[in-house]
């Protein structure tokens, strides 16, 4: 059950939406995309979806195409919310279910699960416009998982949300994943992709500009941050060799350097200019990768 | 069980509990009920009334017994009382509310009756113009007699001329008839033009508000939007069809009561006494392809706006056409066979309600009629295909704009470059 992108291309008109996109993601892993607005994201989920068909290109989830024969295995979270407003949770989320394969009388008993485990059981029989907009949110998550899918795609996930429930979604696909899903989710906050997902995919202007997995991504990027406070003046160390880019703060300087030898050549010429009272070598953040491959223009 | 019948219920169901739906219908009940027991309602206020009573002063002394003859073969209820005071006591009387009128008789210079009329108002003009039936024709009499015409004579000069109206074509429908045909053409015309107004934009707004409350993009993600598209028309059909059930026989059962008291009035001209049930069976057909062919277009127009707000500017071109249809359908009550009315019947938009003017009024081919139901079918076929492919892109898209142009949008948006 392996998900398969080959050379996806989706133009609309004379835009080009998603260009020339080739990913595999392996079963029971997390796959996440990252990207701005734009970037191309809800595209190519509605693609796998089968709700948009590409222009070029292939998508294949175990050797199959994704059609609506296959829609009873695949949950959607999608980035614009939207339930039922008139409707009873009880209802819509049975309907929702019915129409992804389900039985009344498992898609019930299923409901009351989840609906204990957000610790929300009284939102049974209340219509959803009367909910706030987090606890709409796990609803609609809910929606989405219900019938245990095998590919589960969730847009944005978490934006929105207080910390709290943030922790108790992230904790629910966890569950999910555990449990021999694939999950392919986007999001604006690279913490949580850099957290959750082993593979993970960064577009831009529907391109891929980065993708696999998350340590070699970092192995591949080859920079790394160094931060070192001290007791003198550190800002000769600007126009060291190998040092990409520096950060002031109050207490030392933060730089971002080269690789491991720049370190080593620092440490060496200021070990003896006075105390030092931390020198530390980090793994560089998704952060500074997204930020060094999309550029500025990322707020 | 199936996704598309899990959709249709689920849109029947869910429309059948509305309070918009249990009160219109309730509303469109009562209205049958007052429609079919007009005759009585009439009766009930009328029994207040009483007969109109009117003084008669007469100052000839002759004329008031020939007068009050007339009067009561002309109308039961008005009913004529001589009056012995002077015209001021009789006109106080009037004003008191005692009479209705006084009819002031007397000669003219050529000894022939002439009269006066006075009542509080002259609003209400039966009266006088019974009043003036009578005395025309007391007056006829009397001029006659004054010439000295036999009673022969005078039955010759009365005697109406024998006049028949005859339609040369085979089973073409006599004058009772087609009046008859009219009364029936006209009320299921109604049924139609109403019901295709109110459930297209059921459907339009049912789409839309999927749309703009964001649930679509789940449920295109569970079932194709064509799936999806069609179990809503078909719902929302079968509740239009429940609406129509319960009229329908509701307006049967209370006609079926009251026949004794209607028989020979108001429903008889109304084509209600021998309905035809060939003209029944076509007013179904073009009952459910009319309502096909709005509801396609209903549905695709609906899949175009974003905001629920916008509904009502997006299908008022289709609005449009089906009262334009309905106006058409109006002016071709009185000529069904004007050759506009038969070009007409041919175009999609207004068969279901001329081609059915027509088939209920005249008697044309049965080619004729298949041929306008082909070409509606066809249309419908075209739309479905047509409006199933904008429906699936337009359900995606999310924007401010909802004009025609979203049209192309939507169907780029399917398109395999």
């Amino acid at each position: 059950m392996v998900l398969k992108l080959e050379h996806v291309t989706k133009r609309f008109g004379s835009f080009t939406a998603v260009k020339d996109l080739s990913i595999v993601i392996p079963e029971k892993e997390m796959f996440g995309f990252l990207g701005a607005n734009g970037a191309g994201k809800t595209t190519t989920f509605r693609m796998i979806l089968g709700l948009l068909d590409s222009s070029d290109g292939r998508i294949t989830w175990d050797d199959q195409p994704i059609n609506y024969s296959t829609s009873h295995l695949v949950g959607y979270l999608p980035e614009e919310r939207g339930l039922y407003p008139k409707l009873k949770v009880s209802d819509q989320i049975v309907y929702l279910a019915r129409l992804r394969g389900m039985l009344k009388s498992e898609a019930v008993s299923e409901l009351k699960y989840w609906l204990e485990r957000f610790k929300v059981p009284e939102y049974e029989n209340k219509k959803v416009e009367e909910l706030s907009k987090g606890n709409q949110q796990k609803i609609q998550f809910i929606a989405a998982v219900i019938h245990k899918p095998k590919l589960l795609i969730l847009d944005e996930p978490f934006s929105g949300l207080d910390p709290v429930n943030v922790e108790m979604l992230k904790e629910a696909v966890l569950l999910l994943k555990e449990n021999g899903t694939t999950i392919v989710f986007s999001s604006h906050q690279m913490h949580h992709v850099e957290e959750m997902c082993e593979h993970l995919c960064i577009m831009h202007k529907g391109t891929p500009v980065v993708h696999g997995s998350l340590k070699e991504i970092k192995r591949a990027f080859g920079k790394k941050n160094l931060v070192i406070h001290a007791d003198f003046p550190l800002d000769s160390l600007k126009d060291y060799p190998g040092v990409v880019k520096t950060k002031t703060t109050a207490e030392g300087i933060h730089l971002q350097i080269d690789g491991e030898y720049v370190a080593e050549k620092i440490l060496k010429d200021i070990v003896n200019k006075g105390f030092i009272r931390k020198f530390d070598l980090e793994e560089p953040s998704l952060n500074d990768i997204f930020i060094e491959k999309v550029g500025d223009s990322y707020e | 069980m199936n996704k598309f019948w899990i959709i249709l219920f689920h849109t029947y169901l869910n429309k059948l509990k509305t309070k918009s739906f249990l009160i219109t219908t309730l509303l469109t009940v009562v209205i049958t009920l007052a429609l079919t027991n007009m005759s009585n309602i009439i009766e009930v206020f009328d029994k207040g009334g009483g007969k109109e009573k009117v003084a008669v002063l007469d100052e000839t002394g002759q004329l008031y017994v020939p007068l009050k003859e007339q009067m009561s073969a002309l109308n039961k209820d008005l009913q004529l009382t001589e009056f012995d005071g002077s015209e001021k006591e009789a006109e106080k009387a009037v004003e008191e509310g005692e009479y209705a009128g006084i009819v002031q008789l007397r000669y003219d210079a050529e000894q022939l009756p002439e009269a006066t009329y006075k009542a509080m108002s002259v609003a209400d003009s039966s009266i006088f113009s019974d009043l003036q039936t009578g005395l025309q024709q007391m007056k006829t009499m009397l001029a006659a007699s004054k010439i000295n015409l036999t009673p022969e004579q005078l039955q010759q000069l009365y005697e109406p001329v024998s006049f028949e109206k005859i339609a040369l074509e085979e089973n073409a429908k006599t004058e009772e008839e087609l009046n008859q045909a009219r009364g029936l053409v006209y009320v299921l015309l109604f049924i139609i033009y109403f019901a295709v107004i109110m459930y297209a934009n059921m459907i339009a707004m049912e789409v839309a508000t999927e749309k703009s409350s964001r649930v679509m993009e789940i449920l295109i993600s569970s079932v194709s939007p064509i799936k999806q598209m069609f179990a809503k028309i078909l719902g929302i059909g079968l509740l239009s069809l429940t609406q129509l059930a319960v009229l329908l026989s509701v307006g049967y059962f209370s006609i079926k009561r009251n026949l004794s008291s209607l028989e020979g009035g108001f429903f008889d001209a109304f084509g209600f006494g021998n309905i035809s049930l060939s003209t029944i069976a076509y007013a179904v057909v073009f009952f459910i392809l009319g309502y096909f062919l709005y509801a396609t277009l209903a549905a695709f127009l609906g899949s175009l706006v974003s905001r629920i707000e916008d509904v009502q500017q997006m299908i008022t071109p289709m609005t449009l056409l089906v009262v334009a249809g309905f106006m058409i359908a109006m002016f071709g009550l009185g000529k069904p066979d004007s050759p506009f009315i038969v070009i007409t019947s041919y175009i999609p938009f207004f068969t279901p309600m001329i081609m059915f003017l027509r088939v209920g009024m005249l008697n044309i081919p049965v080619w004729e009629a298949a041929l306008g139901i082909s070409i509606l079918l066809g249309t419908i076929i075209f739309l479905a295909v047509f409006g199933a492919r904008v429906y699936r892109g337009g359900v995606l898209m999310y924007g401010k704009s909802n004009s025609f142009k979203d049209i192309k949008k939507a169907l780029q948006l399917t398109k395999n470059e």
